[in-house]
């Protein structure tokens, strides 16, 4: 897949064109390398090199201060995601409440490491501090829905769920 | 809608407000109101909502619906409140996509709404309908009855999509009458309120918006902290979502106050419903005028804008979140110089949490006098404390401060479940600690929690029952900060990862006994040598289960034995062969391939290849309940 480029609404549009028209429409352009690096993700699903360097080219930044605030914050990616996103919550309240075995639990049978993606690309299985959803742990977010109370044995059902 | 260009607008828009609430509460059709907050939708209230919407449907029935946020008896949802005409609101929980159907039956068909899927009437003063007998107030349930809701107000009883619902509410007087105070009277009305910081550090409110007020400078900014980084908190995601509006009139009061024109709501990305919320209610404050030029005539002009946070725990101490704002790694600064006077891009800055803006319009309308009339000491009003863990009855309640650990977990969240004993508490999330079960008796305040080692913190409390190992619990917090350490300060970055690899080695049964001086030394030097409140406090569970669980660190090092049976190193997993059928069952499923035995022969698990999954445990039929978990020292 071509790094540089993001497919935007069917059309494909070069990195650099994309980093700016991002920034022209942020309202504020103070301190505005975070807000630009969520769009950049949001568009692509990850950050690649290509999206550093334009972003950094845009802000008038070194490439090394853009890499360092993508390295420091939980939230930003730095390789393709899978196409499904499985995030376990490991908040005190899960971890207590089986957060771990159920983690463990993807992990076998997805045979993938927290953190990493399949092979074939379908899934990514990452860990989150806290859903703020403790009232109903353990709690797990596939793609961004947030479900509570889940058992080691609904893993099945759940990716059975994602094509 | 027109636009609140006045005081005198504003209260026109309001009467209007209630009128269309009355109508809502009093009309002809059913009513049906879904608790629609992020705890409510993962219980599926979406799917029931929709269920008996196609019920009512089918039936031909019309009817209106309401979303509104969590009203905290979160161990009961999804929760779906119905209003039929003339009779009273009532609250229906524990639903299902398969009771749902009944539920209709029986309120629908057979008249019948007090049922067993009945938690109890919501009381709203707008509802005047005869008594049901044998219906009780919802008021009266356990779980609401010792609270006292100042900052949860609304949460669970408005839509926090419809600015019209908070208006009606009294919404935004508060600040028309801030508006008409001079602002050195605001602050002054807050200090006497005594309302401190509710984000954890628990700095007088009123003192803080003082500093700032008197900085020298024209721009000044305000922001508030949504950024609940504390594993185990979630109330002021609760508020955002419930009740957005009372923090955007708590930060219009601020701003008032010190002379900001500028806010920022800086909040967590991992609440996109909560960021949504903001948003429309953003929008929606701006259509009637309260946020931008001139709010209701009195000159005044301020605006708020979100910030989307990236997902760093540390962002939650003001100087790394003001780092974060202005699109830099989130790593905090010395102080002084303290935000108050350079702050954001180094203009004075003023930042509250969310819990405690959502308190302000109270204290405005109510006065100070009335808010320190709740709490105990130095520590006034009331907290929102978020229970989850080993409780009967997780969820989110708000009382005043002073009650003792013991009335919250017992009284109000019903106990620990099963035949279980209760542990302790813990408090303050990583920066807190563990409160044993025979100090369940201090009061939760400022101070009280404080003198026992651990903190208030957000007000996160997590109960945990006997089969929770101490060492494994600290060894979980020590995980937590040593990742979210941002690593510009030695003591914090180095020694939180020494005390792990200690923790770790006493898990694994590798310790030695003077291993437990070393971790209190550590601890010691991180708590007194770091730069700010991440560092400063992240040893705090690690000393807590020292101070009051000395003997089950003990046990780990001298016995080699982790009584909970939760360090994986210590203990085994082992097959009764009197018990077992030779179902296969286990050995299936084992993925580690460390069970051997024959289909209809007894089953034998191989230590050295096992990897203590329990999976083994987990699917062995009830019936034959043939595989034991035990202690076992390790070589």
């Amino acid at each position: 897949m071509n790094q540089a480029a993001v497919t935007i609404m069917g059309l494909e549009i070069g990195i650099e064109e994309r980093v700016r028209q991002l920034l022209e429409c942020l309202p504020e352009k103070d301190g505005a390398l975070i807000p630009i690096l969520q769009r950049v993700q949001y568009d692509q699903g990850f950050i690649s090199p290509e999206a550093v360097k334009a972003v950094a080219e845009e802000l008038d930044v070194s490439e090394s201060i853009v890499y360092g605030v993508a390295t420091f914050y939980a939230e930003f990616k730095l390789v393709r995601p899978g196409k499904h996103h499985l995030k376990v919550c490991l908040g005190t309240s899960c971890y207590l409440r089986g957060g771990q075995s159920l983690l463990d639990h993807f992990s076998r049978k997805l045979g993938i490491r927290p953190g990493k993606t399949t092979e074939d690309g379908k899934f990514s299985l990452e860990t989150v501090a806290c859903l703020g959803c403790c009232s109903r742990s353990p709690a797990m977010a596939v793609d961004n829905v947030i479900y509570g109370g889940v058992s080691s044995d609904q893993t099945d059902s759940i990716l059975a769920g994602l094509d | 809608m027109k636009r609140a260009s006045d005081a005198q607008a504003l209260q026109e828009i309001q009467k209007d407000a209630k009128k269309a609430w009355l109508e809502l509460l009093q009309g002809e059709h059913p009513l049906i109101c879904t608790g629609l907050s992020t705890c409510g939708i993962s219980a599926k209230a979406s799917e029931c909502q929709l269920g008996i919407e196609s019920e009512l449907a089918d039936r031909g029935i019309a009817f209106r619906s309401m979303k509104v946020g969590c009203l905290g008896l979160c161990y009961a949802e999804p929760l779906i409140y119905i209003k039929m005409p003339n009779r009273p609101l009532v609250c229906y929980g524990h639903l299902h996509l398969h009771n749902i159907a009944s539920l209709v039956d029986a309120v629908f068909d057979n008249n019948n709404i007090n049922n067993n899927l009945t938690l109890g009437a919501i009381d709203l003063p707008e509802i005047k309908v005869l008594p049901v007998p044998g219906l009780l107030s919802l008021w009266e349930h356990p779980m609401i009855k010792p609270q006292v809701r100042i900052a949860l107000r609304n949460c669970g009883l408005i839509d926090p999509e419809d600015i019209r619902h908070y208006i009606a509410q009294g919404g935004y007087a508060s600040l028309a009458k801030a508006l008409a105070m001079k602002p050195e009277g605001v602050i002054e009305e807050v200090k006497i309120s005594g309302l401190r910081g509710r984000g954890g550090a628990g700095f007088p409110t009123g003192t803080k918006w003082e500093f700032c007020r008197r900085a020298p400078g024209k721009e000044k900014y305000l922001i508030c902290n949504a950024d609940e980084g504390d594993p185990g908190a979630f109330m002021d995601r609760s508020i955002l979502e419930g009740d957005p509006h009372a923090v955007l009139e708590g930060m219009l009061i601020a701003a008032y106050a010190i002379g900001c024109h500028q806010g920022y709501i800086y909040c967590r990305a991992e609440y996109p419903l909560a960021l949504k919320r903001l948003d429309i209610a953003l929008q929606e404050a701006r259509e009637l005028g309260l946020l931008g030029e001139d709010i209701l005539g009195s000159g005044m002009s301020f605006d708020i804008s979100i910030k989307e946070g990236a997902g760093a725990f540390v962002c939650g101490e003001e100087t790394a979140l003001m780092a974060s704002l202005e699109g830099r790694r989130g790593m905090p600064r010395t102080r002084p110089p303290f935000p108050a006077n350079s702050g954001l891009w180094g203009k004075p800055t003023n930042i509250n949490n969310v819990e405690t803006l959502a308190n302000l319009a109270q204290i405005i309308d109510r006065g100070g006098k009335w808010y320190s009339s709740f709490g105990v000491g130095r520590s006034r009003g009331t907290k929102t404390l978020s229970l989850a863990g080993a409780v009967r009855r997780p969820g989110l309640i708000e009382v005043p401060m002073g009650m003792t650990l013991q009335q919250i977990i017992f009284e109000i969240g019903g106990g620990v479940p099963g035949d279980k004993a209760c542990k302790g508490v813990l408090t303050g999330g990583p920066s807190g600690g563990c409160i044993p079960y025979f100090s369940l008796d201090v009061p939760v305040d400022y101070e009280s929690l404080t003198e026992k080692g651990s903190i208030m913190g957000s007000g996160s409390m997590i109960i945990i029952d006997e089969d929770i190992c101490i060492v494994d619990l600290a060894k979980f917090f020590l995980t937590f900060t040593q990742r979210e350490s941002c690593g510009k300060c030695t003591p914090c970055r180095i020694g939180t990862r020494q005390m792990l690899a200690i923790l770790e080695k006493i898990s694994e049964g590798q310790a030695v006994i003077g291993d437990i001086a070393r971790l209190e030394g550590l601890a010691n030097a991180v708590k007194n040598g770091s730069l700010c409140g991440l560092g400063g406090t992240a040893p705090n569970p690690v000393l807590t289960a020292l101070r009051y669980f000395r003997e089950e660190f003990e046990e780990h090092i001298l016995n080699k034995i982790c009584p909970s049976l939760v360090c994986k190193n210590l203990v085994a997993y082992t097959i009764d062969p009197e018990r077992c059928k030779g179902c296969g069952l286990c050995k299936e499923s084992c993925p580690a391939g460390a069970i051997l035995g024959e289909k209809k022969a007894v089953h034998a698990i191989n230590a050295v290849a096992c990897i203590k999954c329990g999976v083994c445990m987990a699917v062995c039929p009830e019936k034959f309940k043939a595989v034991a978990k035990e202690v076992a020292r390790c070589a």
